[in-house]
């Protein structure tokens, strides 16, 4: 416990001391948020349906770019080696560094969006249902994403390919998570997608540390 | 109890590419006694002490450490392992104090700050303990590796070139802290391309030239 | 672990079957399509209300279920190479996925060729297509992680986890992409909807999977010796090939 608790204080303390790689995940899904309207016009009853899955999908995308981060510069300076050589559970240390991912890259996108939500002239009942699914839906993104860092670490064009790698898997939260605000405005009421949203966390969240750990040793070999 | 401490390997061997880097390396390290393994660059020095500290799975022959194979009980040696490869283990954002204090919380060491400081005012690097590692030079640098070894309370050290870039200072530091690791019934496996004097006797495995 | 014969006979032996099998399953192949052909071209009767265009389901249909059935026997393959660490189980994966990637991509195509005739558009995000989509998403995943990856070894394991994750997700997709498919559209396009067939249809639907399946195992068993040779070529027995004599190279 006592090194989950380690890891995390040390890569919120890097990222403090690097401010740059953390606030341009943000400022992305600022941009990515700001250029649907350019593209598509300003007409308000078009963008209040498209908001959502444009929130959600520039989440989405701002967040693959912060993924390669995640394990690269411990492994680059050996740190990632020490974990896995560590008499501590490497999925314990893993899942401290998803946790650290999540809070750096995932919670303030969840924090940024309902100013976001403003600007696609969202209802404040839409901006609720819109912020908790992101709540639920980034973790999964982080723990998801892990896997696919896991395996590509190194490796050249890692990125786009943790993208390839990881967006098919992630497309069931999408659908739910976007979904839900649609199902609210449309009277059925968002419960259905909050609680699968749920049920996709929560077996992705326990099930990925394991993952990556194998992953990681895989590609320490 | 120190009895057990031993490294055995039996016929071990290593492809990569193709070729084969070792074939059949078998060899046991007691407690107490030094491993200094030598040969040129791309002899597969490296990949053999990634081997021992089961990095690198070993697809022919075994490697045990306490009787048990390390392949079967991986935990096993990752309490007893301290494995110094060819990266400094520390973030260049971080100070000396904090990296050393990361270190033994991801091995699960209980060592309180206090001795921290004193290990590394030992190794010479007295104001510097909350100076970000990036503004010291690779000579101070490597001498916080030197304070976390000697901070280091496992029984086997597995040192990929630990002599590199060191001082003569330094490398007399490096030598002593060997000395008493080893009086202490610990076992060392390191590798060096300098040709290094310990004043315990070494055993030598040589790869190929 | 001290795997060494384990590890070591398994390609060795399988090249010689996989050589001897291969070309008759290759034949067998050629003739169940031929009557498959006949059956979904020359003898079934012209559908009541879709008319000709219908036929295609007999490739659509078939190549769908082998994109699945690849993925499922790449995962099948990707678990056994990661617990017991043979060598064969990983090229066996990396010789299927070309060949399901491609089963994949027929599917959409099939897909795209029923649709514009019946619901007058290319593509509609029907369940099954979009589902389709996805699987071949995660077939040029597979294939390009294995790509970029440098060592074999690792590419091998890697493939095998990032398989064995997506099989897992495979029926996970599919039930969300059908709740999403039916909450936007309703059940009024869906592909999943096939005429009501006669019994004849069915059965060469049935020939042209077969055929497919025995083309299948002709293929990757074909690949599989290539991928053999390439990764033993420093063996003793790869050398001693009459395949291998011939060559310049050492």
């Amino acid at each position: 416990m006592k090194a989950f608790v380690a890891i995390v204080m040390r890569d919120l303390r890097l990222a403090m001391r690097n401010k740059t790689e953390v606030l341009t995940g943000l400022i992305f899904f600022v941009v990515v948020a700001s250029l649907f309207p350019l593209a598509i016009g300003p007409e308000p009853q078009t963008l209040r349906l498209i908001g959502p899955g444009i929130l959600w999908v520039g989440a989405l995308l701002s967040s693959m770019l912060s993924l390669t981060r995640i394990f690269d510069s411990d492994y680059r300076d050996g740190t990632l080696e020490q974990m896995v050589l560590s008499p501590q559970p490497l999925w314990l240390l893993v899942s401290a560094k998803i946790v650290a991912h999540w809070l750096l890259s995932g919670l303030p996108l969840v924090i940024l969006s309902p100013v976001l939500g403003l600007q696609f002239d969202l209802s404040s009942q839409a901006v609720g249902i819109l912020t908790l699914t992101l709540l639920l839906g980034t973790p999964v993104l982080s723990s998801l994403g892990a896997i696919g860092a896991a395996l590509t670490l190194g490796v050249r064009g890692g990125g786009v390919l943790i993208a390839l790698l990881v967006l098919p898997l992630f497309v069931p939260v999408l659908i739910f998570g976007a979904g839900a605000v649609e199902a609210l405005e449309s009277g059925l009421g968002a419960q259905a997608h909050i609680s699968i949203l749920m049920a996709l966390l929560l077996p992705s969240v326990f099930f990925s540390p394991w993952a990556s750990s194998v992953a990681l040793k895989i590609a320490l070999e | 109890m120190t009895q057990d401490l031993q490294l055995q390997v039996q016929s071990i061997s290593c492809e990569r590419g193709g070729r084969w880097l070792f074939e059949d390396v078998s060899f046991t390290v007691q407690a107490g006694q030094a491993l200094y393994v030598q040969g040129n660059n791309g002899s597969g020095k490296t990949t053999m002490l990634r081997m021992l500290c089961g990095l690198t799975p070993c697809i022919k022959g075994d490697i045990e450490w306490r009787g048990q194979s390390i392949s079967k009980n991986k935990n096993l040696l990752n309490v007893d392992l301290l494995y110094w490869g060819h990266s400094l283990v520390f973030k260049d954002e971080l100070t000396p104090l904090e990296n050393l204090q990361m270190d033994m919380a991801v091995t699960g060491s209980e060592v309180e700050s206090a001795q921290v400081q004193l290990a590394l005012n030992h190794q010479g690097l007295i104001n510097k303990h909350h100076l970000a590692m990036k503004f010291l030079s690779q000579g101070q640098k490597r001498r916080v590796a030197l304070a976390r070894l000697q901070l280091s309370r496992t029984r086997l050290w597995i040192l990929d070139e630990p002599f590199v870039a060191l001082d003569q200072h330094s490398i007399d530091s490096l030598r002593s802290l060997f000395a008493a690791h080893l009086a202490k019934g610990g076992l060392l496996i390191f590798t060096s391309h300098q040709p290094i004097e310990l004043d315990v006797e070494l055993k030598h495995f040589r790869f190929g030239l | 672990m001290n795997q060494g014969w384990f590890y070591y006979a398994a390609p060795q032996t399988f090249y010689g079957l996989a050589g001897k099998l291969w070309p008759w399953f290759a034949l067998l192949a050629s003739l169940l399509a031929i009557a498959g052909f006949w059956i979904g071209f020359m003898v079934a009767p012209t559908d009541a209300q879709q008319g000709e265009a219908y036929r295609i389901i007999f490739l659509h249909v078939p190549v769908s279920w082998m994109s699945m059935i690849i993925y499922l026997a790449m995962a099948f393959w990707s678990v056994l190479g990661l617990t017991l660490n043979t060598r064969l189980s990983a090229m066996m994966t990396r010789a299927l996925a070309p060949t399901g990637a491609m089963f994949a991509f027929l599917s959409l195509w099939t897909g795209a060729l029923w649709g514009k005739p019946m619901w007058g558009a290319w593509w509609v995000w029907d369940a099954r297509l979009t589902s389709e989509l996805i699987l071949f998403f995660l077939y040029l995943g597979y294939i390009a992680l294995t790509s970029a990856i440098d060592d074999t070894r690792r590419a091998d394991r890697a493939g095998a986890l990032i398989a064995i994750v997506g099989v897992i997700n495979v029926p996970i997709i599919y039930f969300s992409v059908k709740w999403w498919n039916t909450l936007h559209q309703g059940a009024s396009v869906s592909l999943t909807r096939a005429p009501s067939m006669a019994q004849l249809m069915l059965w060469g639907m049935l020939l042209m999977a077969l055929a497919f399946w025995l083309y299948t195992f002709a293929l990757v068993f074909y690949r599989v010796r290539t991928i053999i040779l390439e990764r033993e070529r420093h063996t003793d027995w790869v050398n001693a090939l009459p395949e291998a004599k011939g060559s310049t190279n050492s």
